[in-house]
C-alpha cells in the first residue's frame, strides 16, 4: 500500500528529476516522513499571506514529500475537504499530510485553487528544492537563479545545502548568496563578514548591492562601509578582466569572420591581382550550398541532420570553386593586367549572381539552423560567455588558413601558382601551363570563399545580398595586410576584429566601424603597400 | 605664362569649337524654350505635350549626366577611378536638402519649426551645423564648399602618398561606406535612413508647381552644358595635356619636373564639386535624399555610365548616362526581374568588348565606312 503510493507518486511526477536526491538526503529518515498537518492545512488558509507562508514552511522541510506536495499543488492536483488537504487518485482520496487513504470517501471535495501570488511562491520554492538535484548542471542553475532572488526565508535551505553539497563551485555560489542575504542583517559584524566574502563574487548584481553599502545613507557602520569599498574595488577589477576577455574574444571571432571572407581574396586579389568584386557572391554560393545540403539532409537523412554542416563543407568548396572556374574561363581571363577593368566586370558578375540567387531561391533571407554541436555556449567566467559556434568558427578559420598554406607552399600546384604570379613569362618558359594555372588558382580562391560561406551561414543571415556586406571589409583586410602573402591577412583580420570590438565597447558599433575605416585609410596613406608588404625594390 | 595673353573668358569659350557651339545652341533651344513650352502651354492631351513624368525623368538623368562627365574628368582624363562620387553627389544633395527641409516651415506633420525627424527624436533645437541653412544662398555655398573641401583634404593625403589605381578606388569606396554608415545613424542629425523628404517649396515657390519643375529642368540642362564647356576648356588647355600625360606615364611627368599632386588634386576637387551641384539639382526634382545614395553600388554605377558612353571623351558620358538610366527606367517597369541581369551584362560586355564605349564604337564604324 505504502509502496503503491510511492510508485504512484513517482509515475505522477516522473518528469521531476529532483525527486531522486531526496531519497539520498533523507536516507536515514523513515521511508515516509509525515508532514505536519497544521502546516499542510494552511495551504488552504483564508488569506494569501498565510498560504504563501505555508508553502515556504513546507519547502523548508526539504523532504521529497514536501517537494511532491508542492509540485502537486503547482499542477493543480490538490483538493480539500474541510480542513484536510487531499489528493485524488482515481476514486480514492489520499490525505497528503499522512499519506494514508481516507476511508470512507469524504464528502464535498473541492479543488484547491491557486492564484498568482501562491503560484509565485510555489515556483520559487520548487526552484529552491532543485538545489538538491543529482544533476550538477541543474544544481548550478538553481543556485544561480537563487543568486538574484534569494531572501532571508531561504536561509535554512541554504545552510542545509552548504552541509550536503560537495561541489566547490556550487558551494561558492551559495556562500555568496548567503552573504548577500546577510547584508540586511541588523548585526554589523555579520554584515562586515558578508561584505568581505562578497568581494570574491563575480556577479554583476553584487556590484549594485555593494555600491549601495558604500553610501552612509544605506549603511550606518563605518567599518562595513570601508570594507564594502574594498570589496567593490576587487570585484570591479575582476569584472573588468572578464569584460576585457570577452571583448577580445568577440574581436577574435569577428577577426575570424573577416579572415574567412578575406582568405579567398588573398589569392584572387593578393596573388593574382584581380579585384574580384564578386567575391562576396562566392561566399553567398557557399552559404546557399549549406542551405541546400540542410534541405537534402532534412528530407533524406533526418537522423544525421546534425552533421549536415560537415557534409556542406566539401559541397560548398566545389560549387563555389566551379562557379569561380566558370567566371575565370568565360570573362576574367581576358582581363589580366587591367585591374580597374576587372573591378567593373566582376561587379557586373556579382549583380548577375545576386539576381540569379534571387530568382532561384527568392529574395528573402533563408533559415539555416545551427546543429546541436554548434549551439550553446561555454561559460568561462560568470560574466564571460563564449558561444560555441563562434569558438568553432575561429578554429575553422585557422583550419582553412592551414589548408591554404599547405596548398600554396607544399604542393606542386602551389609552386606553380607562386611561380606564375612572380614571373609569368619565365614560368611559361620552363613549361608551366600558365593559363591553366590561372584558372585553377582563381577556382581555388573561389572555393576558399565557399568555405567561408559555410561558416557565415552559421552566424549570419543567408540571403541574396549577404555577400555585399562583406566585400568592403574583405578588401580592407587584404589591402591592410599587404598583398601577396597570407600572414599579413591574418594579422590584419585579427587586428581589425579586436580593434573594432574594443572601440565598439566605448563608442558603439557604427562609430567603431567608421573609426576603423578612417584608421585603415590613414594607414594606407602611410603604407600604400599594406602593413606587411613583402619588401622589395620595384617601380611601376 | 607670357605666351598666352588672350583673356581668360575668350580662351574659355574658344575652347569649344564651332560644331560644339552649334550643338549647345540647339540643346539650349530645346531645353530652355521648346520643352518648357511644350510642358506649360500645350494641353495634356496634345500629341506634343511633355508630361510631368518625362520632365522629371529627363531632368534627373541630366543630373546623372553631369556626374558622369565629372567622373570622366577624373577617370577618363586623369586615370583615377573613384568609387566615391556617389558620396559627393549625396553630400551636395544633403546640403541643399537642409535648406529644403528648413523651408518646409511649420507645414510639417508635427507643425513645429524643427524638422519632423527632429521632433520625432525629441530634439529641442537645431544642431550647430544646421545653423543658417534656412538661407538659400548659404545652402548653395554649402553645396559648393563642403563636398569640395572633403574631396580636397582626402585627395591631398591620398595623392601625396601617391595612392593610385586600385588602391585609390578601394579607399575612396571605404570613405563612401564610412559616410553611409554615419548618415544611417539617427544621431548624426540628417534623418537617419529615411533621409530628407516631403519638401514643400524653394524660395517661397511651391516645389510641385509646373513652373518650378521646368525651372529645375532648365537649370540642370544649363549645368550640364556648363560642365561640358568647362571640361572642354580644361582638357584643351595645357593643364589637360599634363593631366593626360600623368594618366599615361606619371613617372615620366615627374621626371620632367611636374608635381602631379596639384594637377590631380585640382581635377579631383573640381570633379567632386560638379557632383555636388548635380546632387543639389537632383534632390528637389526627385523629392528625396537618403543614405542609400552613398551605397557602393551607386558609385560603381556612375563608372559604368561613363564607360558605356566612352571614357576620355566629353560627350560619351552624357550618352552613357542617358542610355543606362533610360533603359533602367524602362526595364524596372517592364521587366523588373531582369534589370540586374541586364546591368550586370552591361558591365561585362562594355569592359570586355567596348573599352572605348559607344563613342569608340561610332568612330570605328565611321572609319570602316569611310574606307
Amino acid at each position: 500500500m505504502f509502496l503503491k503510493i510511492r510508485i504512484k507518486m513517482l509515475s505522477n511526477f516522473s518528469r521531476i528529476v529532483f525527486l531522486l536526491p531526496f531519497f539520498l538526503i533523507v536516507f536515514s529518515l523513515p521511508a515516509y516522513a509525515a508532514l505536519d498537518p497544521e502546516i499542510v492545512k494552511q495551504l488552504n488558509a483564508e488569506t494569501n499571506e498565510e498560504k504563501v507562508a505555508s508553502i515556504k514552511n513546507i519547502a523548508l522541510l526539504g523532504t521529497p514529500e514536501a517537494a511532491a506536495l508542492l509540485q502537486a499543488m503547482a499542477d493543480d492536483a490538490l483538493s480539500f475537504s474541510g480542513d484536510t488537504i487531499i489528493r485524488m487518485e482515481g476514486d480514492r482520496a489520499i490525505n497528503v499530510a499522512t499519506g494514508q487513504e481516507i476511508k470512507p470517501l469524504p464528502e464535498n471535495i473541492e479543488t484547491l485553487v491557486t492564484n498568482n501570488s501562491t503560484r509565485r511562491a510555489l515556483n520559487a520554492s520548487l526552484s529552491l528544492l532543485k538545489l538538491f538535484s543529482p544533476d550538477r548542471e541543474e544544481r548550478i542553475k538553481a543556485a544561480k537563479a537563487l543568486e538574484a532572488s534569494a531572501d532571508a526565508l531561504s536561509m535554512p535551505i541554504l545552510d542545509q545545502v552548504l552541509i550536503k553539497e560537495s561541489d566547490p563551485e556550487i558551494k561558492q555560489i551559495i556562500t555568496l548568496t548567503r552573504a548577500s542575504i546577510e547584508l540586511k542583517n541588523p548585526d554589523p559584524a555579520k554584515r562586515l563578514a558578508a561584505v568581505k566574502s562578497l568581494g570574491e563574487s563575480n556577479h554583476p548584481d553584487v556590484k549594485i548591492k555593494l555600491t549601495e553599502l558604500t553610501d552612509p545613507a544605506n549603511e550606518p557602520d563605518a567599518g562595513v562601509q570601508s570594507a564594502a569599498k574594498e570589496s567593490l574595488a576587487s570585484l570591479e577589477n575582476r569584472l573588468l578582466v572578464g569584460e576585457s576577455i570577452s571583448r577580445v574574444f568577440t574581436g577574435l571571432s569577428l577577426g575570424s569572420v573577416l579572415l574567412l571572407a578575406a582568405l579567398g581574396l588573398a589569392i584572387t586579389y593578393g596573388v593574382m591581382g584581380i579585384i574580384n568584386m564578386a567575391h562576396g557572391e562566392l561566399l553567398m554560393v557557399g552559404a546557399y550550398a549549406t542551405y541546400v545540403m540542410q534541405g537534402i539532409f532534412r528530407t533524406h537523412f533526418p537522423e544525421y541532420i546534425d552533421w549536415y554542416v560537415l557534409a556542406a563543407i566539401p559541397v560548398a568548396f566545389f560549387s563555389a570553386g566551379l562557379v569561380g572556374i566558370l567566371l575565370e574561363r568565360t570573362v576574367i581571363r581576358w582581363l589580366y593586367g587591367r585591374p580597374l577593368e576587372t573591378l567593373l566586370t566582376t561587379w557586373g558578375l556579382s549583380l548577375i549572381l545576386i539576381q540569379s540567387a534571387r530568382v532561384a531561391f527568392g529574395p528573402q533571407n533563408l533559415e539555416v539552423a545551427n546543429p546541436i554541436w554548434l549551439s550553446g555556449s561555454i561559460e568561462a567566467m560568470s560574466n564571460v560567455v563564449l558561444p560555441l559556434n563562434r569558438i568553432i568558427i575561429i578554429g575553422f578559420a585557422f583550419f582553412v588558413l592551414a589548408l591554404m598554406w599547405v596548398l600554396l607552399n607544399r604542393t606542386r600546384l602551389g609552386l606553380f601558382v607562386r611561380a606564375v604570379t612572380q614571373n609569368r613569362a619565365m614560368a611559361g618558359c620552363v613549361g608551366v601551363p600558365t593559363a591553366r594555372i590561372d584558372t585553377v588558382a582563381f577556382g581555388l580562391g573561389s572555393a576558399i570563399a565557399g568555405l567561408g560561406g559555410v561558416a557565415l551561414s552559421q552566424i549570419a543571415n543567408v540571403g541574396p545580398d549577404m555577400g555585399q556586406g562583406y566585400i568592403v571589409d574583405a578588401f580592407m583586410t587584404v589591402v591592410l595586410g599587404g598583398v601577396g602573402q597570407l600572414a599579413g591577412a591574418v594579422w590584419a583580420a585579427m587586428g581589425l576584429g579586436i580593434v573594432t570590438k574594443l572601440i565598439e565597447g566605448v563608442a558603439g558599433a557604427v562609430i567603431a566601424k567608421i573609426v576603423v575605416l578612417a584608421i585603415i585609410i590613414a594607414i594606407i596613406q602611410k603604407r600604400p603597400q599594406g602593413l606587411f608588404a613583402i619588401k622589395g625594390r620595384f617601380v611601376d | 605664362m607670357k605666351t598666352n595673353r588672350t583673356p581668360f573668358v575668350i580662351r574659355f569659350f574658344a575652347a569649344t569649337g564651332c560644331k560644339g557651339w552649334l550643338a549647345i545652341g540647339f540643346f539650349s533651344l530645346l531645353t530652355f524654350v521648346l520643352v518648357p513650352a511644350a510642358h506649360l502651354m500645350l494641353p495634356a492631351d496634345h500629341a506634343l505635350h511633355v508630361s510631368d513624368y518625362a520632365i522629371t525623368l529627363i531632368g534627373k538623368v541630366m543630373c546623372y549626366a553631369i556626374v558622369a562627365v565629372a567622373m570622366d574628368l577624373i577617370w577618363g582624363f586623369a586615370g583615377i577611378l573613384s568609387l566615391g562620387h556617389g558620396l559627393f553627389f549625396a553630400l551636395g544633395g544633403y546640403a541643399f536638402g537642409m535648406y529644403l527641409m528648413r523651408s518646409i516651415g511649420l507645414d510639417g506633420v508635427y507643425k513645429s519649426h524643427l524638422t519632423d525627424f527632429m521632433v520625432f527624436l525629441d530634439w529641442k533645437e537645431y544642431p550647430w551645423y544646421w545653423t543658417g541653412t534656412e538661407h538659400f544662398l548659404y545652402a548653395v555655398f554649402l553645396v559648393l564648399v563642403i563636398p569640395a573641401s572633403l574631396a580636397f583634404v582626402f585627395g591631398y593625403f591620398a595623392f601625396r602618398s601617391r595612392i593610385k589605381g586600385v588602391y585609390f578606388a578601394i579607399i575612396s569606396q571605404a570613405l563612401t561606406f564610412a559616410f553611409m554608415l554615419l548618415f544611417f545613424r539617427n544621431a548624426t542629425g540628417f534623418g537617419g535612413n529615411n533621409g530628407f523628404t516631403d519638401f514643400k517649396r524653394i524660395l517661397g515657390y511651391s516645389i510641385t508647381a509646373p513652373e518650378m519643375r521646368v525651372t529645375l529642368f532648365a537649370l540642370s540642362a544649363f549645368m550640364l552644358m556648363f560642365t561640358l564647356i568647362l571640361g572642354r576648356y580644361l582638357m584643351q588647355s595645357k593643364f589637360g595635356r599634363i593631366l593626360t600625360a600623368i594618366r599615361d606615364a606619371e613617372m615620366r611627368v615627374m621626371f620632367l619636373g611636374y608635381n602631379p599632386l596639384w594637377y590631380k588634386l585640382f581635377i579631383w576637387t573640381v570633379s567632386a564639386m560638379l557632383c555636388a551641384i548635380a546632387g543639389a539639382l537632383y534632390v528637389p526634382q526627385v523629392g528625396i535624399i537618403n543614405p542609400s545614395e552613398m551605397s557602393t553600388a551607386n558609385s560603381i554605377e556612375i563608372a559604368i555610365w561613363t564607360a558605356v558612353g566612352g571614357r576620355g571623351t566629353l560627350v560619351g558620358p552624357v550618352i552613357g548616362a542617358f542610355l543606362v538610366n533610360l533603359s533602367k527606367s524602362w526595364f524596372t517597369v517592364a521587366f523588373p526581374e531582369y534589370w540586374l541581369f541586364f546591368l550586370g551584362l552591361l558591365f561585362v560586355v562594355v569592359t570586355l568588348l567596348l573599352p572605348q564605349g559607344m563613342v569608340g564604337l561610332w568612330q570605328k564604324l565611321r572609319h570602316r565606312s569611310m574606307r
